[in-house]
């Protein structure tokens, strides 16, 4: 029996333990935010928090989260939206939109780190993102604004 | 579109549940009536549980002053689903925080559905704004009868019937049920807005779904889930018409979750959009249908395709592009030009096949009950989807509901739904709703594939390196061979996608297209023809203004020629299906567009470091004027960035300016996935790519840093956007490596090319 947390709500699993965090929140919880994009750690499009620190759900089976803190993009805002969310409403970042959870949750990451990253630390936390509309020039200006109105 | 009428629908019996009584409810017909009549099945709405109505395109008025716009056109990016209905707002004058969208199942009464082409905005922007003023006089007029004025003392305001005189008010809501009862007024009636007073049309806005999108809502394809649901992952035939000859799926049916495989019939050629077949593994989530599939042990028949091989296709390509072609244009005498000499430069260009990968893959959710099947999916073409559907289950199309969800990306793959096809096989054979999610090495390996193309170009360079003679050729296998697999030339659209509508000034031209054969799905994907033609065309004038030692922005001018308009009536040029009265190939309209990408860029002004280096290409494009600057970076190992580019572009009227800035922007991106790694390849019939490790997109490091996307102020009539950006973007950054490196680009992708000085 695997135990964790899933945006502070406490779940019990025993199923597959091979079976990756990714399908658990999609089929099993219908927490469908979380999206499948390449199942190979390749685009970033699953990527959730793992006791903060952001993981590609596609790959992670259910074994290595027991005891888990897990949010996902529907768990992130505490109180409303997030800053970071707010900062890709303004800027008007998404085009289709479906690899944007995976770029919030992993630029949440980022900001939570470094709270005023260069170029240089946004190409680098970044890099395993794909965004295929080609919203990356408004992805690294959201950042940046998020992180001037938390500084 | 002048000849569709807007109905009052108000008091039609089907709208009961989806709108309030004492609605007002316009639909318009793009059907002729007896057409539209004789589809008597009323349909499920796609928010509407449990309500009938007849979906054509409509707008209603609640009287709780909710306004509900139907979006009949495919979201994937475009930001169509709220352009459209913000055109019609605006006419409406309707308070847009009082909008609710409703996205329009397929059905043939909305007149073509099938968004791609980037021809939404153009073909609907007029019956938009007939419908919101349409709409608007009819309230005008219900005011002014409750007040017992002319209703030309009336104004509206923001969802308000306003009489100054009297400083009297009353809001859309409160007189829909007096309008409802009014007669449509005659489109000779509507009085429209002039475009200064225009409050939403160009004008830039938040997509509709954004905050939806930025929360993780529930809005795609891939997120539809139906109780009783179950999960189907699918094998197709390795190779293009391969069949099963065997299988074994025990150990498969040992994996915990799955419950039984199915075997899907081939498809019977041309495949069309029909499923490709093979085996699906049916389990009770999409991980244990992943494993199951693994597991399965198949045979297979791998027919003719099997001979296919990228090497050798590309040989014959080549050399049929040295052989005489099928002429598909011709002005004046090029073999004699050539013969009386002047400078002859040649020059061949090659780019491979590449695949759309769409974030989302190809997904959908099907459920058939006795004969009749709804199904959910990211498609472009909620229609198509009805025809395919009902000819893999031999039943007729009304019976086929289809909802649009949003589209994890698109490009063109998902206007082909033999993915929907393959739910609703399956959802019969299984006796319940049915989802199936391809894996991103399916989307890859079992795309509608970009077609490979060859080109070779000749010019005879006369006085001041000008070409007094230019041969182009280009051999690709068609589109067309998905609905006829004999097919053997480019079609008159693909022909006409920068190749026989070349807008140079050159006396003697002549245009070729050679044959080919296709041995794999080849489907439309964003711009299509258009990439590899302007990437030949682009790429062949940098070629020739350094053969001639001018500067290419000059040079391009030069072969663009003098402001005029180019009329290509006698080919037969298809002009994307628009009139040539009102959109003319117009050569003032690209050189400005070349002007400005130059002077924007600092072209010739701005000194650049060394290994560093810009080039430029213009295209027209879906009736879209572009011209593009690319700034390259090559370091001592040949690693390339990209800080800079500069777009500029002519679509006519723009509808949402911030949204087609992000197209532009997107474009550049996508540009950049095709030049710099794009290619697939096949050995034996199998695609030798399966995921991004192997077929990479542009990342961020990879990507433009900057893109400055200028929109020229026009009147003109809307054109596309989704597209156009691409086919320039492609020479212009090839061009601009040559200027950094001195290394001429022949063949896509950039990854073959050493780029180290
Ligand atoms: S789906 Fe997990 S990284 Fe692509
Ligand atoms: S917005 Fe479409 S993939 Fe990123």
């Amino acid at each position: 029996m695997i135990r964790l947390k899933v945006n502070g709500v406490e779940h019990s699993f025993d199923g597959d333990s091979e079976m990756p965090l990714l399908w658990y929140v999609r089929d099993k919880l219908g927490l469908t935010g979380t999206k499948f994009g390449c199942g190979e750690a390749l685009c970033g499009a699953c990527t959730v928090h793992q006791n903060g620190k952001a993981v590609r759900s596609c790959v992670l089976p259910m074994s290595a989260v027991q005891g888990a803190e897990i949010v996902t993009i529907e768990g992130l805002g505490k109180n409303g939206l997030h800053p970071v969310q707010k900062a890709w409403i303004r800027f008007n970042v998404p085009q289709c939109g479906y690899c944007q959870a995976g770029q919030i949750m992993q630029a949440v990451e980022l900001l939570n780190s470094k709270a005023a990253p260069t170029d240089e630390d946004i190409e680098r936390a970044m890099a395993g993102n794909i965004c295929r509309c080609g919203t990356y020039q408004r992805i690294r200006a959201a950042i940046k604004a998020a992180a001037r109105e938390s500084a | 579109m002048n000849t569709n009428s807007i109905e009052n629908v108000s008091r039609r019996r089907f709208l009961k549940g989806a709108f309030s009584a004492g609605a007002l409810v316009l639909g318009v017909r793009f059907l002729p009536q007896v057409l539209w009549a004789a589809v008597r099945e009323p349909l499920y709405g796609p928010d509407v549980k449990d309500a009938v109505f007849n979906p054509n395109l409509f707008v209603g008025i609640e009287p709780n002053g909710t306004v509900i716009i139907v979006a009949h056109r495919s979201e994937m990016g475009t930001g169509i689903r709220t352009s459209l209905p913000r055109v019609l707002a605006d006419e409406l004058d309707a308070d847009w925080t009082r909008v609710k969208l409703q996205q329009g199942i397929g059905d043939a009464r909305y007149g073509s559905q099938n968004t791609d082409g980037s021809h939404s905005i153009r073909e609907f922007f007029d019956v938009m704004r007939e419908m919101g003023g349409a709409a608007r006089l009819m309230l005008v007029r219900a005011a002014a009868q409750r007040w017992k004025v002319s209703p030309d003392e009336c104004e509206t305001r923001l969802s308000t019937v306003v009489h100054a005189a009297s400083g009297r008010k009353l809001g859309y809501g409160e007189l829909a049920r007096a309008a409802a009862k009014l007669p449509v007024p005659k489109k000779q009636e509507l009085q429209f807005k002039p475009s200064s007073k225009w409050r939403y049309i160009g004008k830039s806005a938040p997509m509709y779904d954004l905050a939806g999108i930025c929360s993780g809502k529930p809005l795609y394809g891939i997120d539809t889930s139906l109780d009783g649901m179950v999960y189907a992952s699918i094998e197709h035939p390795p190779v293009l018409g391969g069949k099963v000859k065997s299988y074994d799926d025990g150990e498969a049916r040992r994996v915990a979750g799955v419950r039984r495989t199915v075997q899907i019939p081939p498809f019977k050629p041309p495949y069309a959009f029909q499923a490709l077949g093979g085996v699906a593994v049916i389990a009770d989530n999409t991980w244990a249908a992943f494993q199951g599939r693994s597991k399965l042990k198949i045979e297979w028949d791998n027919g003719p395709n099997a001979s296919y091989n990228s090497t050798e296709y590309r040989k014959m390509l080549e050399e049929t592009a040295r052989k005489p072609g099928k002429v598909v244009r011709n002005d004046g005498d090029v073999e004699a030009a050539f013969a009386k000499g002047g400078k002859i430069v040649e020059a061949a260009y090659y780019t491979p096949h590449v695949a759309h990968a769409p974030m989302e893959p190809p997904n959908a959710v099907a459920d058939y009950r006795e004969g009749k099947v709804t199904a959910w999916a990211p498609t472009q073409n909620p229609q198509a989807v009805q025809d395919a559907v009902a000819g893999a289950l031999g039943i007729k199309k009304e019976n086929v509901i289809c909802h649009v969800t949003l589209l994890g990306g698109a490009f063109g793959r998902k206007s082909m739904p033999d993915y929907v096809a393959e739910a609703a096989l399956l959802s019969k054979e299984v006796g319940r709703p049915v989802k199936v999610t391809w894996r991103r090495e399916d989307d890859i390996k079992f795309d509608y594939f970009h077609s490979v193309a060859a080109m070779y170009m000749k010019a005879a360079l006369g006085e001041n390196g000008r070409p007094s003679a230019w041969l182009q050729r280009s051999v690709f296998p068609s589109l067309m061979s998905t609905f006829d697999a004999n097919t053997m030339y480019g079609a008159p659209l693909e022909v006409g996608m920068g190749w026989n509508d070349i807008p140079y000034d050159i006396p003697n031209l002549r245009v070729e297209n050679g044959p080919a054969k296709a041995h794999v799905r080849i489907g439309w994907l964003r711009s299509v023809a258009n990439i590899y033609h302007a990437y030949a065309v682009q790429s062949f004038s940098d070629e020739l203004a350094h053969v001639a030692q001018r500067d290419p922005v000059e040079y391009l001018l030069d072969l663009i020629g003098p402001p005029r308009i180019i009329d290509l009536k006698s080919i037969g040029y298809w002009n994307y299906n628009g009139n040539t009265e009102q959109y003319p190939i117009d050569t003032s309209r690209l050189r400005r567009v070349v002007e400005m990408a130059a002077s924007q860029a600092g072209w010739g002004k701005r000194k650049l470091g060394k290994g560093s280096g810009m080039g430029i290409a213009a295209h027209r494009s879906f009736l879209t004027y572009v011209a593009t600057v690319v700034e390259v970076e090559v370091n001592d190992k040949g690693e390339l960035k990209i800080p800079r580019v500069d777009t500029v572009v002519d679509a006519g009227l723009v509808v949402s300016p911030d949204v087609v800035r992000n197209q532009f922007e997107g474009a550049a991106v996508f540009g950049t996935s095709v030049t710099r790694t794009g290619e697939i390849t096949a050995t034996n019939g199998v695609i030798d790519q399966s995921n991004f490790h192997n077929y990479p997109v542009a990342r961020i490091a990879d990507a433009p840093y900057y893109t400055k996307v200028t929109l020229v102020e026009s009147n003109a009539p809307p054109a596309g956007v989704g597209e156009p950006g691409v086919p320039p973007f492609v020479p212009a950054l090839c061009n601009a490596v040559y200027a950094a490196t001195g290394k001429r680009i022949r063949e896509l992708p950039l990854s073959k090319h050493n780029l180290k000085a």
